[in-house]
């Protein structure tokens, strides 16, 4: 049953990158599209792409949290006492981001919203940065079992978690390039679709170098975790890679669709990559998901949030996709004027 | 450079338990005034949402639409601050997590699925004004109000859990090794607790919202727009200020059979004894000794239980060793913010009373200032009884943060720098919560200037791409 768990965790890792994540790397195209006057057309897309949808995606993190938690308690306290610094900065940072991303909608004043913007842009790539920083820790092994603390500053100042945070900004802010090229064609915005594929494909090749970077330095720092990904792993890394190029050639070749597809399946499998990559190990060569594990009741009742959720949840958050992707969620408020109010 | 540096790390370790703790009450404090807006506010908004379809009453719609519009920034503030608790629990609390997370963490698993339920359906609704069919619109914002309450229900659960936990076994070395999820979740407290904070989400989101209308009211602002946006939530707020007193002396009851040191702290009960007086105000002193305040003869223990009257035996903080109740300061705050909370709850329902009276016998709301005032004070005393309420469950449990089976310095991180991240939140939260409430400001008076409804009143969507900001805007939302 923890196996089942494991597997829940790592598909919400791979929800909260591949939804959660693009929201935060349209954040990061907001931070450098440049001054008011250049950067107003981009900024206004984005705002009208991930208005609608961010705090729903956002939940995913949540999630994982509260799987983490009730199902692998042990391994929380660790992480939490561990990577306590890039944890705090990421809370700060989805505090800063999604308040002022809430405040730019809501005032008028330029500067107001220059302000709010740069707190929501700046805290968007800080955000995936300490995530991807976190995972390299973990995953390097420098996490240890027992609800202990690890070295406060290693434990993320380290090679694979710099390149894992660097590898982060990059996929989200690929994947949002290519989701904000779908979204500008739906819109019948020529100009905004080709200037979000030149990006998604200068993304494309920036993940690519990190990620082939990141080979040497996993080899190098994370034994464990290279050995996985060139063994059982290798299928997804090869999937991934396969899906990647596949979706650059087709924004290279301007195709109609396919290359949305594409970039969440290479973005997702290198993650789940990760995930088998590191099986049994929650926390690699010191604690196992099985030895982890809350007694059986609270698995169950995991169990039974996650089949409830895929009954209630999953239905709404198509729902609420689709009516986004029809244009049916255009902004808040109404077009029309009511009458002037009369006295009572 | 070793040296100085080791040197500065000393100066840097502070005892993490102080802060640890300041941070969390800080940070749930300023939570919690988010919560009955996100739980209630929805409920307003559709009834005048109802309102506005099924009598075709524009002033009704306009208002649903605003009032969606103020929730799309306080929804997204609250659930920011939301997620910086989940943070905490392990960044603050990662012994107590570690421990008792398979427990505890049961109800935030339910939890989470309501608020994902909540965040994906008010984006619809916010972002459905203009294109949906108007009823599908109106109900696609039930779930929102279901979710609310069935989150805090949630929430509740696991702050019950630590004051009444149950549904685990324990082996030798104190580690969980069977949980049964029904029980944490339907724990002993859970029913009652639940109650009170679902209703008082309610109390504090209608008196809340009422205010800003009374407010402007009080301006001269006497239109029938202002006065649907008093009404329906004043009316919301009073309905719920009579059950909320029924709950809550049915939950001080709960207190007293079974956590009587919390009790005892609460009516400043030192020594056990029958016919004890309800202090009102007045505080504990170090030796034991209650002074000052207004004590008034034997009514804690007939509200204890009426049935054996002033013979009821309440029992006293000197039960217990020193070690396992609360300090004498602490039980100093626990005592006061009862009296705050009790005292602001009755003068709430007086000025409830006032407001259903005037609707018996008149036929309307009260019509004169002073009862305007009275109305725009309710909702910040509402808040300020609300976060009472809170202080006196969190610092009445004290020591403890699993009720009986572990203290909160067993529980707290490990990490010197709690102090750190302390002054960091602080400052953020100052930040966001003063933009929280000029944005919201700002809104209010740009909509008041539009005199309507009109499509720049947000600038959002492709739509705002042909839009100039003008100066009079810019000026607008100072």
């Amino acid at each position: 049953m923890s196996t089942t768990v494991a597997v829940v965790l790592l598909l919400a890792v791979v929800a909260y990158a591949v939804f959660g994540g693009a929201d935060f790397g349209a954040g990061f195209w907001d931070l450098i599209a440049g001054g008011p006057e250049r950067g107003k057309h981009p900024r206004d897309l984005i705002e009208h792409s991930i208005g609608p949808v961010w705090e729903a995606n956002h939940v995913w993190l949540i999630f994982i949290f509260v799987i983490l938690w009730t199902s692998f308690p042990e391994a929380y306290a660790s992480i939490t006492l561990t990577l306590f610094v890039p944890l705090t900065i990421a809370a700060l940072g989805i505090v800063l981001r999604g308040a002022s991303f809430a405040f730019r909608k809501a005032v008028v004043g330029l500067r107001y919203r220059r302000i709010f913007g740069a707190a929501f842009a700046a805290s968007s790539v800080l955000v995936p940065y300490c995530m991807g920083a976190i995972a390299g820790g973990i995953a390097s092994g420098r996490v240890p079992a027992g609800g202990q603390a690890g070295d406060p500053v290693h434990s993320w100042i380290n090679p694979t978690s710099v390149v894992a945070g660097v590898l982060a900004v990059a996929a989200v802010a690929y994947l949002a390039a290519v989701y904000l090229v779908w979204d500008a064609r739906r819109l019948a915005d020529p100009d905004m679709a080709d200037y979000f594929r030149r990006r998604a494909i200068v993304a494309a090749g920036v993940v690519g170098v990190i990620g082939f970077i990141g080979i040497f330095i996993l080899r190098a720092d994370a034994r464990y975790l290279f050995d996985g990904l060139a063994s059982r792993g290798l299928p997804l890394v090869i999937l991934s890679v396969l899906c990647g190029v596949s979706a650059l050639v087709l924004l290279i070749r301007n195709a109609a669709r396919g290359a949305r597809l594409l970039a969440v399946v290479a973005v997702a499998s290198i993650i789940i990559g990760w995930g088998v990559a590191q099986w049994p190990y929650l926390l690699p060569e010191t604690l196992t998901f099985s030895a982890a594990a809350s007694p059986s009741g609270t698995l169950v009742a995991v169990l039974a949030v996650v089949v409830l959720a895929a009954i209630i949840v999953v239905p709404g958050f198509i729902l609420l996709f689709v009516l986004h992707e029809k244009g049916l969620l255009p902004e808040e408020g109404v077009e029309d004027e009511p009458a002037p109010s009369r006295p009572v | 450079m070793t040296a100085t540096l080791s040197a500065l790390t000393a100066i840097l370790e502070v005892n993490p338990v102080p802060w640890a703790r300041a941070q969390m009450a800080f940070t749930l404090g300023f939570h919690i005034i988010l919560v009955p807006l996100g739980v209630s506010w929805a409920f307003m908004t559709l009834i005048a949402n109802y309102r506005g379809i099924r009598h075709n009453d524009r002033d009704a719609l306009t208002l649903a639409q605003r009032w969606s519009k103020f929730m799309a920034v306080t929804f997204a503030v609250g659930a920011v601050t939301g997620t910086v608790l989940t943070f905490e629990f392990g960044l603050l609390w990662p012994r107590f997590m570690g421990r008792w997370g398979e427990a505890f963490g049961v109800p935030f698993a339910f939890e989470g699925l309501f608020f994902f339920t909540e965040a994906i359906f008010i984006a619809i609704y916010i972002f459905g004004w203009r294109r949906l069919n108007p009823w599908a619109h109106f109900w696609t914002g039930v779930p929102i109000v279901l979710a609310g309450i069935f989150g805090s229900i949630s929430v509740v659960a696991a702050n019950a859990w630590m004051n009444a936990p149950s549904g685990f076994e324990l082996d030798s070395n104190g580690n969980v090794i069977k949980v049964d999820p029904i029980e944490v979740i339907f724990n002993d407290s859970m029913p009652w607790q639940a109650a009170h904070m679902v209703i008082a989400a309610y109390l504090v989101g209608g008196f809340l919202v009422a205010s800003v209308y009374a407010v402007g009211m009080l301006r001269g602002r006497r239109d029938r727009y202002h006065y649907l946006g008093f009404v329906i939530a004043f009316t919301v707020g009073a309905v719920a200020t009579p059950i909320q007193m029924g709950v809550g002396d049915g939950l001080a009851r709960w207190v007293y059979n079974n956590q009587p040191v919390k009790f005892a702290a609460i009516e400043l009960v030192p020594t056990t004894s029958s016919d004890v007086p309800e202090t009102l105000l007045g505080r504990l002193n170090e030796d034991g000794t209650v002074s000052g305040g207004i004590p008034i003869p034997g009514l804690a223990s007939w509200l204890s239980d009426p049935s054996t009257g002033r013979a009821t035996v309440v029992q006293g903080l000197d039960t217990v060793p020193p070690d396992q109740r609360p300090t004498v300061r602490q039980t100093n705050i626990v005592h006061l913010c009862w009296d705050i909370m009790v005292g602001l709850g009755t003068l709430l329902f007086l000025l409830a009373v006032w407001y259903a009276l005037s609707w018996v016998f008149r036929r309307r709301m009260p019509q004169t200032k002073l009862f305007l005032w009275a109305a725009a004070a309710a909702g910040p005393a509402a808040v300020i009884a609300m976060e009472a309420g809170w202080v006196v469950t969190e610092v009445g449990r004290q020591p403890w943060i699993v009720y009986n089976l572990m203290k909160v310095e067993d529980a707290v991180t490990a990490n010197t720098g709690v102090w750190i991240t302390f002054f960091a939140v602080v400052i953020l939260y100052a930040l966001v919560g003063t933009a929280t409430i000029l944005v919201l400001r700002g809104m209010s008076r740009r909509f008041r200037h539009a005199e309507g409804f009109t499509d720049q009143d947000t600038p959002y969507g492709p739509s705002a791409l042909t839009k100039e900001v003008s100066a009079t805007e810019e000026e607008a939302i100072r």
